[in-house]
């Protein structure tokens, strides 16, 4: 009704303009239109453009993404265990184009924060009087020496869901029974806190099935982990966890199970005291800001620092920052469903702005199922506000937390089906 | 202008810088956007998770302060819910009632489905009218997530979710007579409304 009302408005306030009367109404004219350029078409990204328009049809959005296509991480560990295929987790752009989104195919390289505009890897240069920016994640491949991008064809990371969730998946389809899974998990702060360990539980339910002589060892620099006590009780009831003939192995940084160097060749993983060799090996790097965050110059050490209200980079104006690349957003984790909320924050953000208002405040719900086997799921959760007085996100009191430990068969079913629903739900919400 | 008109305008004179301030706080939209997460964009689902559009404001306050309290059993809602005030909860309430209840298509077996339409006369028409889109005061079952369904119904035979009185006979004759068969074909018979 009001968007209507005023798209009218603006027609008569645009003719009686052209007739030479100025009407009075600065505010409105400020709304008028503006344009939004979107870095990004994974969760964060497409969020954004889809609830920019949504909140105001006459913005001009551009979504500026490399690819045809995005594979969600989330659900991923499912394709690696068998329990769906890598096509399932493909979503395409043509929600977002039927939104009247414009989607680009094209790579952003550099942005001029004076300017205000980005420039492409095709050459083309896209004004902006708002850019929101999702640079997602990139790896330290040095922090493995001997891993690179190109070890990764071999030994694959699988923490960006596609091409490489199909070759660790293939692999192991391809290992004998008795062969062993080496994982090196990476250091904080990561993509998806939990996904590790939800993979090495997806990976165990897969050799339980068909290979129950191999077994998964987790190779890992830190001594604590993400809904470690569900995980380990999982463990302990699926895999025979703790015992000789043990699916799944977790060997912690106190136990030497930081690894330092790969051997792509001779399949094995080296620490400072321990070697381990591999039938098929994964390799989850330390982790940074996507690319672009580093070419556009919004990084602080490895991620971009963000006014906590609106998003907006600290270190370039004009263009805010969300989703996995963002710094200081602890304790928010740098999960899908919090990416999604922090879009939504953003794009609200951007609406008040452009049209000359105090953005509200902002308020965030983090929900994070993991599938551990079969029937067998858990969450955590978490409500966020922002605290101006600290100037910090905080968790609300009393809320959020951990599926209790001593949860029934059926509430484990149940979170198995709401994982589900979950992943349906944020999938529409973010992409259409 | 009778007193309480000259009150009322009163009232709306002083509380203009009240609301000015809560203009500042967190709006009822960007409350209520984040639950799309796991409920669907607007409220309306496409999984196992209840669409929570159009839930009337007195039934959405109702339910979430019961997973506030841990009246009412959850898998993650009673920890999501703690996390809001009455008057945020008050403010989702409007926002989510005034949002239209979607029906995404769902899978559904057509003979249970036909078995349930008379299951349905029998056993809740009274209470949830109209095929079971009535929301007044009630729960839309017409269209709601299947997956919801069966679990409310589960809960409520096993007496961890409390059922009104008269809710309560209805139920338990269903379960009586009809057995979890029954009960499988009411939630087709849902899952197939448009």
């Amino acid at each position: 009704m009001f968007r209507t009302n005023r798209r009218d408005f603006l027609k008569v306030s645009g003719a009686a303009l052209a007739a030479g009367t100025v009407i009075g109404m600065p505010h409105v004219a400020k709304a008028a239109g503006g344009k939004v350029v979107v870095v990004g078409g994974g969760p964060a990204g497409a969020t954004a453009a889809r609830y920019l328009k949504r909140a105001d049809a006459t913005l001009d959005v551009t979504l500026i993404e490399a690819n045809d296509s995005y594979h969600t991480c989330f659900m991923s560990n499912e394709a690696i265990g068998g329990e769906r295929t890598v096509e399932s987790l493909k979503v395409g752009f043509d929600g977002l184009k039927k939104a009247g989104i414009k989607v680009v195919k094209d790579m952003v390289t550099g942005i001029d924060g004076a300017g205000k505009k980005v420039t492409t890897q095709g050459g083309q240069t896209f004004a902006y009087d708002r850019c929101i920016m999702a640079p997602g994640i990139d790896f330290n491949y040095g922090s493995i020496d001997g891993y690179s991008a190109q070890a990764a064809e071999t030994i694959p990371h699988a923490w960006k869901a596609g091409p490489q969730t199909t070759l660790l998946r293939k692999q192991l389809e391809a290992m004998p029974d008795g062969g062993v899974v080496l994982m090196a998990a990476p250091p904080n702060p990561y993509r998806c806190p939990p996904g590790p360990y939800e993979r090495a539980s997806m990976i165990a339910h897969y050799l339980k099935a068909k290979k129950p002589k191999s077994k998964i060892i987790i190779l890992d620099p830190k001594d604590a982990f993400s809904k470690q006590g569900l995980f380990i009780k999982a463990w302990t009831e699926l895999y025979g966890y703790g015992t000789p003939n043990a699916l799944i192995e977790w060997v912690p940084g106190a136990k030497n199970g930081k690894m330092t160097k790969v051997d792509v060749k001779g399949m094995q993983l080296e620490g400072d005291f321990d070697k381990h060799k591999g039938a098929v090996i994964n390799i989850i790097p330390a982790q940074k800001a996507g690319p672009i965050a580093f070419a556009a110059g919004l990084v602080e050490g490895a991620w971009c620092p963000v006014n906590l209200k609106t998003f907006e980079s600290t270190k370039v104006a004009g263009v805010h920052v969300i989703g996995d690349a963002t710094l200081n957003v602890a304790p928010m984790p740098k999960s899908g469903y919090i990416a999604n909320s922090q879009a939504k924050v953003a794009a609200a953000a951007v609406v008040a702005l452009l049209s000359g208002k105090e953005p509200g405040d902002p308020a965030f719900i983090n929900t994070c199922y993991s599938v551990a086997g079969k029937d067998y799921a858990f969450s955590v959760a978490g409500v966020y506000r922002f605290n101006a007085a600290e100037n910090k996100i905080i968790e609300v009191q009393g809320s959020g937390g951990l599926s209790p430990i001593d949860a029934s068969a059926e509430d484990k079913k149940r979170e198995l089906a709401y994982a589900h629903s979950w992943y349906a739900n944020i999938v529409k919400d973010s992409w259409g | 202008m009778t007193a309480l008109r000259i009150l009322a305008a009163a009232l709306a004179v002083a509380l203009v810088p009240a609301s000015g301030a809560l203009a500042q706080g967190v709006s009822p939209a960007t409350l209520s956007e984040a639950c799309a997460g796991c409920h669907g964009s607007d409220g309306t689902t496409h999984g196992a998770a209840p669409t929570i559009a159009n839930l009337k404001e007195e039934y959405f306050v109702t339910t979430m302060q019961e997973y506030k309290s841990g009246k009412r059993a959850a898998t993650v809602m009673g920890r999501i819910a703690k996390g809001y005030s009455d008057d945020e909860i008050k403010a989702m309430a409007k926002y989510f009632d005034a949002k239209p209840f979607g029906r995404n298509p769902q899978k559904f077996d057509d003979a249970k489905a036909k078995t349930g339409a008379g299951l349905h006369k029998k056993y809740c028409d009274s209470c949830h009218e109209e095929n079971g889109r009535k929301s007044d005061g009630i729960g839309v079952l017409a269209g709601q997530a299947a997956g919801y369904l069966a679990y409310s119904m589960a809960d409520f035979k096993s007496g961890k979710r409390e059922m009104e009185k008269r809710k309560k006979q209805k139920v338990d004759a269903l379960f009586e007579e009809q057995g979890p068969a029954g009960v499988d074909a009411l939630v087709h018979y849902y899952a197939s409304q448009k």
